[in-house]
């Protein structure tokens, strides 16, 4: 029913898409398939209206559309749900379900009564039990996608894409998000589905389509496939899958934690951290699962001195006892932290790779107060060589650079304050599978040098894959510690699930 | 990618080229429309008004460019103005000791700089401690200064400061007006720490991204600090040379000067946003202002003209730049 040809977008000259042709089936759950810089964005915000200089054509139900803004995409029947989401949190559900297309009575004021009723009868029909005028911030991510979604259905969308809607929320939220998926289709709506989870496709999607380097590489029904031949299709080439090969010759304890309690912000249960101890070995990767809000995020800040005023315990660095109140503390004790969200967190993305890899380490560049040009070039150059960063140079702005690339400047960073331990948040989070792949190999070396590693993941196959021990969070408790040789999805995922529900 | 980057930075020169551009063709036209625009005596005249904003719109750049804002520097001034011209004729007496000190011309001149950093600091405590938005602290700041200008000096100016002290505003070293050495001296201070040193990358990274520079073990809370005391220790002595050149210091002096300096900052190409501009860019800024400024009074635009115009040039390079920032996406 949406049928794209030869679509082509250029940014200053760099080509983003390349005669791409593509077709969205009604009634089917259509996967765009692609790595990081596919050009899948693109293409949506084409779909979408955002973007209306491109070359090529747009087939809606047989006729030529151009849409010069997502409104008229709108009307014209295409939804789009953004991976970050759009909803105004102060406003009510119902409020932001009829933004921009409130409903007037005769006397040009608000018809409030037909809206709510509207509201639930959406609402009703996407299982989702809240009266219409709860205010969105009070509703948890998966219910504002469901809002969203009803906000796409108020105005009988034919096509509603959802870009990478399960990064943010919890398992039982996918099941609701996936029934609801499976209803729109029996409704013979287009759903095009982006994703990075390869598991979720099959779990969900009709057909696919490849995109790689902005070209269509291919496209078809997802019966009969397997991971593999996808990711082959993906990457263009075969990708070896790393297993653990570390033997843990590790010995010295690095880092032992004791009674670690971390009291919660505001009146919220999730986010505290209650009794934590346990130690990290020299050259060792340890690996921490669970699920959102068993406290990972919070351990790692809390070791990084962001919380401390709320959080007591005792931290051991190399069996010295540390006080650890602000990140420089940190630093100083010898850990590096590599943060979930590396573009809020990581990265200051209008300066230059150059700038970035050294902000951690200025003072020890300088002479006589200046900062020295040479040592910092030989800095950046040694860590773009050393992590094979891809760069044109190193004074590239960081926002020019691909994911996987970013988080290589953010471990460089890192890397330069000669750490002992490192904690990594979701290291691999949003980014491609080639480069996931490249940051493994990165982590065991480093741990093969002797660094003691912590990475916290909510990807089990990337903590089976490279941990030499896990560590399973639930309700801000340690409830399980398994040696590598003993760990399965199933017991991990056992230990994590909270037992209070 | 390569492409790309030479694209980027082509886009980059003729922003600035742009700028310069419209500055050269603003003074050729006013060549061409007055005889006395490029006489040796108005340039350095211009130079001469314009100094005391380069050395606002400097200290102001670096407080945009970590994201925040200062309305406090046109109060700071008078302030600062006013307690070196007070200590300087009259000295301090302090009745409850029973002691008076008097001041040296560098003492009182220190006093007043001194003056204007310490409230400045008192300016990033306030945003840093307090977690106050910057506009709201150096709004508060801006009505308490003046209140204590008026204070300071009963609300009559203070006049007759001695011809040393009148140096700094009206006199000459080298054929060129002393202000102009000052602000030139201050702009290239700016432009090496900026560049060169930790506090100018500390200053971008907080701007870019203060939670990623906080992550990095920077300490926020100093940098803030420091930014704000070179921004109302520059507001001093912007203070300083007006007071000097008028041999007198008006209690309200600097009302909007806030404005100009950020009108310079805006016209330079920095983002309020923070983290992205330069001195330079500001500096360029402050000059067409002037410029223009001497331009119309050289026409004989009416002054209510002058402001209409000057807002209109605001206007087209903020869109100017706008328009650039999005075709270099």
């Amino acid at each position: 029913m949406l049928v794209a040809k030869n679509i082509s977008k250029s940014f200053s000259g760099i080509m983003a898409l390349d005669k791409v042709n593509l077709e969205i089936h009604a009634g089917k759950v259509n996967a765009i398939i692609g790595e990081n810089g596919a050009g899948k964005s693109t293409l949506m915000k084409i779909l979408s209206g955002v973007y209306s200089d491109y070359s090529g054509e747009i087939l809606f139900n047989g006729k030529t559309v151009r849409f010069s803004n997502p409104k008229e995409a709108q009307d014209a029947g295409i939804a789009i749900i953004h991976q970050e989401l759009s909803l105004i949190p102060q406003l009510s559900i119902s409020e932001n379900i009829f933004l921009g297309r409130e409903v007037s009575n005769f006397l040009g004021a608000l018809d409030q009564k037909k809206m709510r009723a509207k509201t639930e009868e959406l609402l009703l029909k996407l299982k989702l039990d809240l009266h219409p005028d709860t205010p969105v911030y009070r509703l948890k991510v998966g219910q504002q996608q469901v809002v969203e979604i009803a906000k796409a259905l108020l105005i009988d969308s034919q096509v509603i894409i959802m870009d990478e809607p399960t990064s943010a929320i919890s398992d039982h939220e996918i099941d609701v998000l996936f029934g609801i998926i499976k209803e729109l289709r029996g409704q013979n709506k287009a759903i095009v589905y982006i994703s990075h989870k390869l598991d979720e496709l099959f779990k969900i999607a009709d057909r696919y389509i490849v995109l790689r380097d902005g070209i269509s590489i291919e496209s078809g029904e997802i019966r009969g496939m397997n991971k593999n031949d996808i990711i082959q299709k993906m990457v263009g080439r075969n990708v070896e899958i790393i297993g653990n090969s570390i033997s843990s010759n590790a010995t010295d304890e690095i880092l032992t934690v004791k009674g670690l309690n971390l009291k919660p912000k505001g009146s919220s249960k999730s986010g505290m951290l209650r009794d934590i101890s346990f130690h990290l070995k020299k050259g060792e990767i340890l690996g921490i699962f669970g699920l959102m809000g068993a406290g990972r995020t919070e351990l790692l800040e809390t070791l990084f001195g962001l919380h401390p005023n709320i959080s007591t315990g005792e931290v051991y660095v190399a069996g010295q006892l540390v006080s650890i109140k602000r990140p420089f503390e940190a630093i100083k004790a010898g850990l590096a932290l590599v943060p979930e969200d590396r573009k809020k967190d990581g990265l200051v993305l209008e300066l230059d790779v150059r700038t970035n890899i050294s902000l951690t380490v200025l003072d020890q560049i300088e002479t006589l107060g200046f900062i020295n040009e040479n040592k910092e070039n030989g800095l950046a150059e040694k860590y773009i060589s050393d992590l094979a960063i891809k760069t044109s140079s190193k004074k590239q702005l960081a926002k020019n650079l691909s994911g996987g690339n970013q988080q290589k400047i953010v471990i460089s960073k890192w890397l330069a304050t000669y750490p002992k331990i490192l904690l990594l948040d979701e290291p691999t989070r949003g980014i491609d599978v080639n480069a996931k792949n490249e940051i493994y190999k990165l982590i065991i070396s480093l741990a093969k040098k002797g660094l003691g590693i912590i990475m916290v993941s909510s990807e089990l196959t990337e903590i089976l894959a490279i941990s030499n021990r896990i560590i399973v969070m639930s309700e801000g408790f340690i409830t399980a510690e398994i040696p590598i040789t003993e760990a399965k999805e199933e017991n991990i995922l056992q230990a994590a699930i909270p037992k209070s529900i | 990618m390569f492409n790309k980057i030479l694209a980027h930075q082509y886009k980059d020169i003729l922003f600035k080229f742009q700028s310069l551009l419209a500055l050269v063709i603003l003074c050729f036209a006013l060549g061409m429309m007055t005889d006395i625009f490029f006489t040796s005596a108005n340039l350095l005249n211009v130079m001469r008004q314009i100094s005391v904003n380069i050395c606002i719109s400097v200290g102001m750049t670096l407080v945009i460019l970590t994201g925040g804002i200062d309305l406090s520097v046109g109060s700071i001034l008078a302030l600062s103005g006013a307690i070196a011209a007070g200590l300087l004729k009259f000295g301090l007496e302090i009745s409850f000791f029973d002691t008076f000190i008097g001041f040296t011309l560098i003492g009182a001149i220190l006093a007043g700089v001194l003056t204007g950093t310490s409230l400045g600091a008192f300016n990033g405590l306030v945003i840093t401690r307090f977690k106050v938005p910057p506009f709201v602290a150096t709004l508060a700041m801006l009505t308490i200064a003046r209140g204590f200008t008026m204070l300071y000096t009963k609300g009559y100016p203070i006049s007759g400061l001695g011809p040393k002290f009148s140096y700094f505003g009206t006199g000459w070293f080298l054929a060129i007006p002393v202000p102009v050495w000052i602000s030139l001296i201050v702009v290239l201070i700016a432009i090496v720490i900026t560049k060169k040193t930790r506090l100018g990358r500390y200053i971008y990274a907080i701007g870019g991204n203060e939670s990623a520079a906080s992550l990095s073990g920077i300490n926020i809370k100093k940098i803030k600090i420091t930014v704000y005391a070179i921004a109302g220790g520059l507001a001093a002595l912007g203070g300083i040379i007006v007071t000097s050149r008028l041999d007198s210091a008006q209690p309200n002096a600097g009302s909007s000067y806030e404005l100009d300096a950020i009108a310079a900052v805006v016209i330079g190409g920095t983002s309020l946003s923070g983290g992205k501009g330069t001195i330079g860019g500001t500096v360029l800024g402050a000059i067409i202002i002037g410029v223009l400024n001497n331009g119309l009074v050289l026409l004989n635009v009416s002054p209510f003209w002058q402001q209409v115009i000057k807002g209109i040039v605001i206007l087209l390079a903020v869109i100017i730049d706008k328009s650039n920032s999005k075709t270099n996406e």
